[in-house]
């Protein structure tokens, strides 16, 4: 446990200190979504229509973005390497760095989604059903993007491949998260798709941290 | 007492050997120095013994028993040091090392002070490691052996990148390891003065490229 927390508290001082990636990737959740009355049109029952399905794509592509820095820097510098050698197994290292890398990129966007949703003129009913979506559904992104991350760590070019590997695996959770908000818009309970959405959660949790790790030593070879 | 052995060990990268049948004893106080030219496999020996690398071949065994069956309580034995020194520069110096110290279950408050102070780095703990030198950023690596209480020490080229003082420094704390029962196994270009040191020249283990290719092609 202690070298859990030791890992957290590291990849968060650093987050603070470079500060950089958080605001990137919000940046870049808030620019894709503008770009979306600007390219369909300002007309208020269009854009509510497509509310719910744009911030939920745009929140993918954003965490997408700031995977490919998760363990890319710990491995170019030989941190990572250490890590793979000290006492804690290499499972615990993947779910500090995945905690802290949710708490770094995945919460902003959290934060940031309501006040994109009035922009696009989402209906009030679907917010807290958003933000609720986003919850579950962030973290298992990053958990499954952790799994990518490790496997095109040290190739050329890992970006791309990173992208290609990943967004398929990202689509149930954008199904049932879209579901959830347009069932609350709609006036249908929402518990089916939540459910659904906390099991890829739990899944995630319990399966990703074995792979990420299966690819990390393989990586480090 | 305890003792680390390889037994024929064979070692390949992607599929191209790099050396067959090399045996190695480091007992308890003992230091193995690796010699050898470039890419006879130093380095990857090294990296077998810290367990990062799976031997193609042959057997890693710990009072005689095989490593590979416990990977947890051999990870908790050892302090590897490779050529990248792991050193972040957005944190100091002393936040650095904090950090390997409460991974390896050290306290930090107590064990950071005297490991930079070994090492002659005190006086820049609360400088940003963005700042340090590149043999600076060594010391502060080599000063991760002085936190744990690994027995198992795997040094690869520790001496690149340091003056002679601290090479001597070097030394004194390699022999102040190996006096309390700790061993290390070392690979040098450079003459680290270790006492009753074992030297393991892999030049004789290596497999030619020649012969690997009429190996291959005779399978």
């Amino acid at each position: 446990m202690t070298g859990f927390r030791a890992i957290l508290e590291r990849d968060l001082r650093l987050a603070l200190r470079q500060g950089m990636d958080s605001v990137m990737v919000v940046m870049f959740f808030v620019i894709a979504v503008v770009l979306f009355p600007l390219g369909v049109g300002p007309e208020p029952n269009t854009l509510a229509r497509i509310a719910p399905g744009v911030l939920w794509v745009a929140a993918l592509l954003s965490v997408l973005l700031s995977l490919e820095r998760l363990f890319h820097n710990d491995f170019e510098d030989g941190s990572l390497e250490l890590m793979a050698l000290s006492p804690p197994s290499l499972e615990i290292v993947v779910l500090a760095k995945v905690l802290a890398h949710w708490l770094v990129t995945g919460l902003p966007l959290i934060i940031a989604a309501p006040v994109l949703a009035i922009l696009m003129n989402m209906p009030a009913d679907g917010f807290a059903l958003l933000i609720l979506a986003l919850l579950l559904g962030t973290p298992a992104l990053s958990l499954i993007g952790a799994v990518g991350a490790a496997l095109v760590l040290g190739s050329r070019r890992g970006g791309v491949l990173l992208a290609l590997l990943i967004l398929p695996l990202f689509i149930p959770v954008l199904i049932f998260g879209v579901g959830a908000v347009e069932a609350a818009i709609g006036g249908f309970p929402a518990r089916a798709p939540l459910l659904l959405l906390g099991a890829i959660f739990a899944a995630t949790l319990a399966l990703c941290p074995w792979g990420a790790a299966a690819g990390l030593r393989q990586a480090l070879e | 007492m305890d003792q680390f052995k390889g037994a024929s060990l064979d070692c390949l990268r992607s599929t191209r050997p790099v050396f067959r049948g090399l045996d190695f004893d480091l007992p308890a106080g003992g230091a193995l120095v690796l010699t050898g030219p470039n890419g006879s496999g130093k380095s990857s020996l090294l990296r077998l013994m810290a367990g990062l690398l799976p031997p193609a071949g042959g057997m890693l065994t710990w009072n005689g028993e095989p490593v590979a069956e416990d990977p947890d309580a051999h990870r908790a034995r050892l302090a590897y040091l490779g050529h990248l020194d792991a050193v972040k520069p957005a944190l100091t110096a002393a936040e650095n090392l904090a950090f390997w110290a409460q991974l390896e279950g050290a306290d930090p408050a107590t064990a950071v002070g005297p490991a930079l102070d070994a090492l002659a780095i005190g006086h820049l703990a609360d400088l940003p490691a963005r700042f340090l030198s590149a043999g600076q950023k060594r010391r502060l690596n080599l000063a991760r052996l002085g936190l744990g209480k690994a027995v198992l020490w795997l040094l690869d080229e520790p001496a690149t990148a340091l003056d002679v003082e601290t090479i001597g420094r070097l030394c004194d704390l390699i022999q102040r390891h190996r006096d309390g029962g700790g061993m290390v196994a070392v690979s040098t270009h450079s003459d680290l003065d270790l006492k009753d040191a074992v030297n393991l020249d892999l030049g004789q283990y290596t497999v030619s490229a020649a012969r690997a290719a009429a190996e291959e092609t005779a399978a």
